[in-house]
């Protein structure tokens, strides 16, 4: 056992799957030489060579569509985004050929290739290094997507991600890289994609969070603890496929569910969630479900950005308010 | 014509003075006074005690992430002395002397480096985009803007800046394709400070220069020496003088160098060596033109007193933006959209319920 933080524990997988197959390569802007501008890949390059860890030229286009080649003609790329606010450059490759070749050729080319990047807010970051678009690759149909909020679950979903033979849009919450820091195990082990964890039992009312939300949820049930209210808190972990079964088994508990995230409203996961809970568990609802997201505008700078995050205050706000209805 | 005798497939450098600040082509030398070489010089030794003051801020906590400029005056301010004020400014965000010369406040930069999108609402600089993040997307809104020159019948030009990482997006290819196709009179820029955060330009692109790509393009390319203002000044000049008489696009990589990090987010001694650095302080922008205009006999002022009331100046902008109405709910949601939705109102009315909330709690 070794104490990581989410950035070692992403680290540590790439390690463990660099080392035992020799057809992963990794590469992005800054990943090789300098180890990426968060050090995820930190010493990677050093270890395996400029051939297996390397830096790309600055186009992510460029990055997605070479990671697309790679995959039909036999590696597993592991490619990294700068940030969230830089994948969109990318967004033809994702949406007409990483999501689609598998279906495209009735089988024939599968594009197993990860990729990663740091998402989300709260860090008084520069415009368009804030953002959360999970809900816009979630839309993708042939996509799965991934979101860890802690250094053990990180591990093995990532190592799980670069077994897939499916492609796997991987989202690291930046704002938590470094905040928690955890037992995890060195050898290898996965974390199955498509399970959601319930990490905390309870009776009144459901909370299903992500990434860096779970933290703050956390916070937030220790108030409602107070005023006597039981929360069961969710985290998600995949967001497609999406865990249905553990959302409807706990609405069916608690009759009340609310949905933590970075994102605007509108469209979003919590939207998802929302037609799952009215699908799956009609009948068990006592309240209406509630999104506890973003407004739908962009991401503030620094200055507005409070207005724009979840915080512990607003959540039990809106969990006493869900509980109370 | 510079841009016939500097054919980038030679990859020939277009240059006027070195770095002891001696003429070494006079042929080409431009016509500037001697009020505007020392002007230039002042623009720079601003430009530059703004840049340190800002970094300085920055690491005392009262700015977020900030990209410096240092090393890099010459080419923004030798823009700024060409640029007329209807000629349109697109800049990346490493150009703080065109910035200032087309009425940018420093009040205005700190103001958007401290987190406020107000800071991007340029009271009086007209025909300036805001600063572009993402890399080399707005290249294609230069195109678009010059389109629309030519459409309307207009004498504009556009000074359009990128970074040579940004060389490698599509966007960059795209954007020259669609000016020369359209003759669309812009001056593409290309900083080429030698790095992109942590990659240095030879693993970035295998032409043996930048300013050769527009070949490729059909528009005509220039490389020069971004650390002498004398050869940017006369580069843009003619290339002003190209673009606006309906020729089309020009293509300029500036070669010079960052001496700061990418942002202060980044550590450049993980990616490069003090060698490097000390060589090429040796033709730092500023050193330069301070030796020709010492060894012209033509600079008489004291400088430690100019950089101690330009301090004086920059500080007074930096609290005027520290003082600036604090960020409001409103702030949020009021420029989203021209006609706002219901659903926004209602979003609004539910935060500030929240708001009511947490206040009644305490």
């Amino acid at each position: 056992m070794s104490v990581m933080t989410l950035v070692q524990a992403i680290n540590n997988a790439l390690d463990i799957k660099l080392a035992e197959d020799k057809n992963v390569v990794i590469y992005g802007e800054d990943v090789g030489f300098e180890g990426g501008v968060f050090r995820v890949t930190d010493g990677l390059q050093s270890k395996y060579g400029v051939e297996r860890v390397f830096d790309s030229p600055l186009a992510e286009s460029g990055i997605v569509g070479t990671g697309v080649g790679m995959a039909v003609a036999g590696l597993r790329p592991v490619v990294e985004l700068q940030f969230d606010g830089f994948t969109y450059p990318a967004f033809n490759q994702f949406i007409s050929h990483v999501s689609r070749m598998h279906n495209r050729t009735r089988g024939k080319y599968k594009v197993p290739m990860v990729i990663r990047f740091p998402y989300g807010g709260g860090i008084n970051a520069l415009e368009h290094h804030s953002e959360s678009p999970e809900a816009l690759f979630a839309h993708i149909p042939g996509l799965k997507v991934v979101i860890p909020s802690t250094p053990y679950d990180a591990k093995g979903l990532m190592i799980s991600a670069i077994e897939s033979d499916d492609p796997v849009i991987f989202m690291e919450p930046k704002r938590i890289y470094r905040a928690i820091k955890q037992e995890v195990a060195d050898e290898k082990y996965t974390i199955p994609i498509g399970k959601a964890k319930v990490i905390a039992e309870g009776t009144d009312v459901t909370v299903v969070a992500f990434g860096a939300m779970i933290r703050e949820c956390q916070k937030a049930l220790v108030m409602a603890k107070e005023s006597g209210i039981s929360v069961e808190l969710i985290d998600l972990r995949t967001i497609y496929p999406i865990d249905k079964k553990t959302i409807t088994k706990s609405i069916e508990k608690t009759g009340r569910i609310i949905i933590v995230a970075e994102a605007p409203s509108a469209f979003s996961v919590g939207a998802e969630i929302i037609a799952i809970a009215n699908e799956e568990a009609f009948l068990h609802l006592e309240a209406p479900p509630k999104r506890v997201m973003g407004f739908d505008t962009i991401v503030p700078l620094a200055k507005g950005e409070h207005f724009f995050m979840q915080t512990p205050e607003k959540i039990f706000y809106e969990i006493e308010r869900t509980f109370k209805f | 014509m510079i841009l016939d005798d500097f054919d980038p497939k030679e990859d020939k450098i277009f240059r006027i003075i070195d770095n002891e600040g001696l003429i070494v082509n006079s042929e080409l030398m431009p016509d500037i006074d001697d009020d505007t070489a020392v002007k230039a010089y002042k623009s720079m030794l601003f430009a530059r005690t703004a840049d340190d003051m800002a970094v300085s801020y920055q690491r005392q906590g009262r700015m977020y992430t900030y990209p410096p400029n240092s090393g890099q005056e010459a080419i923004s301010i030798a823009a700024g002395m060409i640029m007329r004020e209807n000629d349109w400014l697109v800049p990346a965000f490493r150009e703080m002397g065109a910035w200032l010369a087309k009425g940018v406040t420093l009040k205005e930069i700190f103001l958007y480096y401290m987190g406020n999108e107000e800071g991007n609402n340029f009271k009086i600089a007209n025909h300036t985009l805001p600063f572009c993040v993402p890399i080399g997307t707005q290249l294609l809104h230069a195109a678009g803007i010059g389109y629309s020159i030519n459409y309307l019948k207009k004498d504009d030009v556009v000074f359009a800046f990128v970074g040579d990482g940004g060389t490698s997006e599509g966007d960059f290819s795209e954007a020259l394709n669609f000016a020369a196709v359209w003759k669309a009179p812009v001056i593409f820029t290309v900083q080429n400070n030698q790095y992109a955060i942590s990659l240095p330009v030879r693993n970035q692109t295998k032409s043996i220069n930048i300013a050769i790509k527009s070949y490729a393009y059909g528009l005509p390319g220039i490389k020069v020496d971004g650390n002498d203002i004398f050869a940017m000044y006369e580069a843009y000049k003619q290339a002003h003088e190209f673009a606006k008489t309906g020729n089309g696009p020009v293509l300029i990589e500036a070669f010079t160098y960052r001496k700061g990090a990418h942002t202060t987010s980044d550590d450049p001694t993980k990616y490069r060596s003090k060698e490097e650095e000390m060589k090429w302080d040796k033709a730092d922008p500023l050193k330069r033109m301070k030796k020709f205009i010492t060894n012209k006999g033509i600079w008489n002022e004291n400088e430690e007193q100019l950089i101690e009331k330009y301090k004086n100046d920059i500080e007074q902008q930096f609290t005027d933006a520290e003082n600036f109405t604090p960020y409001q709910l409103d702030d949020v949601f009021d420029y989203m959209y021209v006609d706002m939705p219901d659903d926004l109102k209602i979003q609004k009315v539910e935060y500030e319920k929240f708001l009511k909330w947490k206040e009644a709690k305490k």
